[in-house]
């Protein structure tokens, strides 16, 4: 990770993420940026405001409402030697263009013998808390993790926020980018010389000896406050920002399991078949020997996300249900 | 449903004829229970169940000899009414015991024996911290369970004694694998027991012949706690590793008067007071004479003993009995000029050797393990 001298200085996600963009569409003139309202209104999410004003129409460009059409048109422009940075709403509306994802971005590169590649990455807001009720609020990261011919990302802080959008256009196959909703608004200090990050690894956010607490994108931040809560109770937690759901970087994850002995995966997705179950799946596989507790996951209820907002609180992973897992992993009794 | 099977009794046994069947179906048996008896080249043996329930059904009829392996009995869980027939040898012990991957990993690695750890994890299951804590308090004797008592059983079938010839092959076998694979080394050392010999003189007065303590039994304790200061001299080497074992179980070499040998398994001899070996002693050897040994006797030894001192030899260097990897031999034990301080004085002496494994240990560890046996023995009164 590259780690500024320059002096830091206080931002937000979202603007992390702003100014990500703006290099982009600064440093390589094949970039363009396409979604829905991602020109005049500046984004639904705000991403992309003032970026039209900035570098015009045809390198910023308002799309119909139409997610099969605008990511077929990302694909077959970065098949023809563009750049393109699709952004969808939701991950939840993505599933319009799942075809499009899986039958010809993830597929043709496979499917011309090495002849086309299609190096075009899609940004998508994921993810509950906001009050936006089941056709807004699911992640569904782990859809697209389990594609092969796809990389995808979830930036949980502001220098992933910041640094991953170039190296992945940088890759020469599709890169999938999931942003939580929830972290848009995150505050935090920010090198002012800040720039890409590696994509091909997990990162070590907290060390601890006794428990490894696994989490990706929204549930990086809960996961820290919960190491922060279990070292009261003298439970020293390691916590992994996964960054990178596929590939999956095994080797931190076993190397932190071989020190610990216990994992608790967080996972806002649903229990059934996600990515917490692949990453428990791993680790009884490959660290069987090492494990001195069951595995435990602590996923979001198998419900359609609820608009209320104490349901939907109850719904998804919270800290306390992190501290009780990780209580119960490295549980003493008599 | 469980399955009852032939067991293996020994590295050369291959099949074994079931002689007779101490329970029938229906009746209720608690792990450690004896359910049959087993004729091998060696002799009967009384065979304990591993596992409790209630007998279903009796799959082989007595006088059948089968493989190793074979079902002999069926078993469901108890719960249904039955009647009680073997006396529960111990309390009715869970089926597996719960302790996590790493733990078991971690027991294997630094030789303890999972079966004896406390658990405090969830569950009550074993963990880490467990095996480590148990592993830090070894070397000290681990309180066992008394033995079994014998089940007051009559035998229901007399069986012919082992034919000689067979029992000729058994070792033949089981000495031929020991010389092909184990590279032994051994040790050889003169043991001052005056002060041994004194202190049991002293025991004995006044008891009568049957509570008399034996030297032997003296020479047993002492070499059982000495294995535990040398661990590399007590346990089995299986698969290429060497699992050092965390209890004593002496296999002591008794000669049958049909001719032949046989080592059965004087188990916790670390734990048991120089009275409670004797008696043990006189027991294993009454039932190597009727043919009544127990399964557990004939494939628990972790380390053998053989003395040769009442025939007249004055040492033995023994062939080590695989999957063991030491073997400790005793001669005669007798008055002998010796020579300290620059004076002459005559002394109880008695030659003891070790073979040993030289995958396992080495010269100067066998070495540390007879100095200990001696320096055991001279405080008698300790032991």
């Amino acid at each position: 990770m590259t780690q500024g001298v320059a002096p830091a200085r206080k931002t937000t996600y979202r603007e992390a993420v702003r100014a990500a963009l703006r290099e982009a569409l600064q440093r390589d003139p094949r970039v363009l940026l396409m979604g829905e309202e991602v020109g005049a209104y500046g984004g639904s999410y705000a991403c992309s405001l003032g970026l039209l004003e900035e570098f015009g129409p045809d390198r910023v460009r308002d799309t119909p409402l139409s997610e099969s059409a605008f990511v077929g048109m990302g694909i077959g422009a970065a098949m023809g030697g563009l750049r393109p940075i699709v952004e969808i709403m939701t991950v939840n509306f993505s599933l319009l263009a799942l075809d499009q994802l899986l039958n010809n971005a993830a597929t043709l590169r496979h499917m011309s013998g090495g002849q086309v590649g299609v190096p075009l990455v899609v940004r998508m807001a994921t993810g509950a808390g906001k009050q936006v009720a089941a056709q807004h609020s699911h992640s569904l990261e782990n859809f697209y993790a389990h594609i092969p011919g796809l990389k995808v990302l979830a930036p949980a802080t502001l220098e992933d926020a910041r640094g991953m959008l170039w190296t992945a256009l940088e890759d020469p196959d599709p890169v999938i980018l999931f942003e939580h909703t929830m972290l848009y608004g995150l505050e935090g200090e920010l090198a002012a010389d800040a720039g890409p990050v590696p994509i091909d690894r997990a990162a070590v956010r907290r060390p601890g000896k006794d428990v490894t607490l696994v989490a990706y994108g929204g549930t990086v931040g809960k996961a820290m406050d919960a190491a922060r809560a279990l070292a009261e109770q003298r439970v020293d937690a390691e916590v992994i920002d996964l960054r990178t759901l596929r590939p999956l970087d095994d080797a931190t994850l076993l190397a932190s399991v071989a020190k610990t002995h216990r994992a608790v995966v967080v996972d806002e997705g649903w229990r059934t078949g996600g990515l917490a179950g692949e990453i428990c799946a791993r680790l009884a596989e490959r660290a069987f020997y090492d494990l001195d507790a069951p595995l435990a996951r602590v996923c979001t209820a198998e419900v359609p996300i609820p608009y209320a907002k104490h349901l939907e609180d109850a719904a998804l992973p919270q800290v306390e249900g992190i501290v009780q897992a990780a209580l119960g992993a490295v549980a003493r009794h008599g | 449903m469980g399955e009852f099977r032939m067991p293996s009794l020994g590295a050369d046994m291959d099949a074994g004829t079931l002689a007779a069947w101490r329970v029938k179906p229906g009746d209720l048996v608690a792990r450690g229970a004896v359910v049959a008896d087993v004729e091998t080249d060696k002799g009967v043996v009384e065979v304990e169940i591993w596992e409790g329930g209630v007998i279903d059904a009796l799959v082989v009829a007595p006088g059948t000899k089968v493989p190793v392996g074979t079902v002999l009995a069926t078993l469901r869980p108890s719960g249904s009414e039955a009647v009680v027939a073997s006396p529960p040898a111990t309390a009715a012990a869970p089926a597996r015991v719960l302790a996590s991957p790493s733990a078991k990993q971690l027991a294997r690695d630094r030789g303890v024996d999972i079966a004896l750890v406390r658990g405090t994890g969830p569950h009550g299951a074993i963990t880490r911290e467990d095996v480590e804590r148990a592993a830090d308090s070894a070397p000290s004797v681990t309180p066992s369970a008394p033995p079994p008592a014998i089940a007051p059983v009559a035998m229901s079938a007399r069986v012919a004694p082992p034919d000689g010839a067979a029992m000729r092959r058994a070792i033949a076998a089981a000495m031929t694998r020991s010389k092909r694979e184990i590279p032994h080394y051994y040790l050889s050392a003169e043991l001052d027991v005056e002060a041994a010999q004194r202190w049991l003189l002293a025991h004995n007065a006044g008891r009568s012949v049957t509570e008399r303590v034996l030297f032997a039994a003296l020479l047993l304790k002492a070499t059982a706690l000495a294995a535990l200061e040398v661990p590399e001299v007590n346990g089995w080497y299986v698969e290429g590793a060497y699992q050092p074992a965390s209890a004593v179980h002496l296999g002591v070499a008794i000669s049958m008067r049909s001719g032949g040998l046989i080592a059965p398994a004087l188990r916790d001899a670390q734990a048991r007071s120089l009275d409670a070996t004797q008696a043990a002693l006189r027991d294993l050897v009454a039932r190597v004479r009727a043919g009544r040994l127990r399964s557990s006797e004939l494939t628990d030894a972790t380390l053998t003993v053989t003395s040769l001192g009442e025939a007249g030899v004055d040492s033995v260097f023994g062939v080590i009995y695989p999957p063991q990897v030491a073997l400790v031999g005793f001669g005669r034990v007798g008055e002998r000029p010796r020579a300290s301080g620059g004076m002459l004085g005559v002394r109880s002496v008695v030659t003891a050797t070790l073979s040993a494994d030289h995958r396992v240990s080495d010269g100067h560890r066998g070495a540390v393990f007879l100095r200990a046996i001696e320096t055991l023995l001279q405080q008698p009164e300790k032991l």
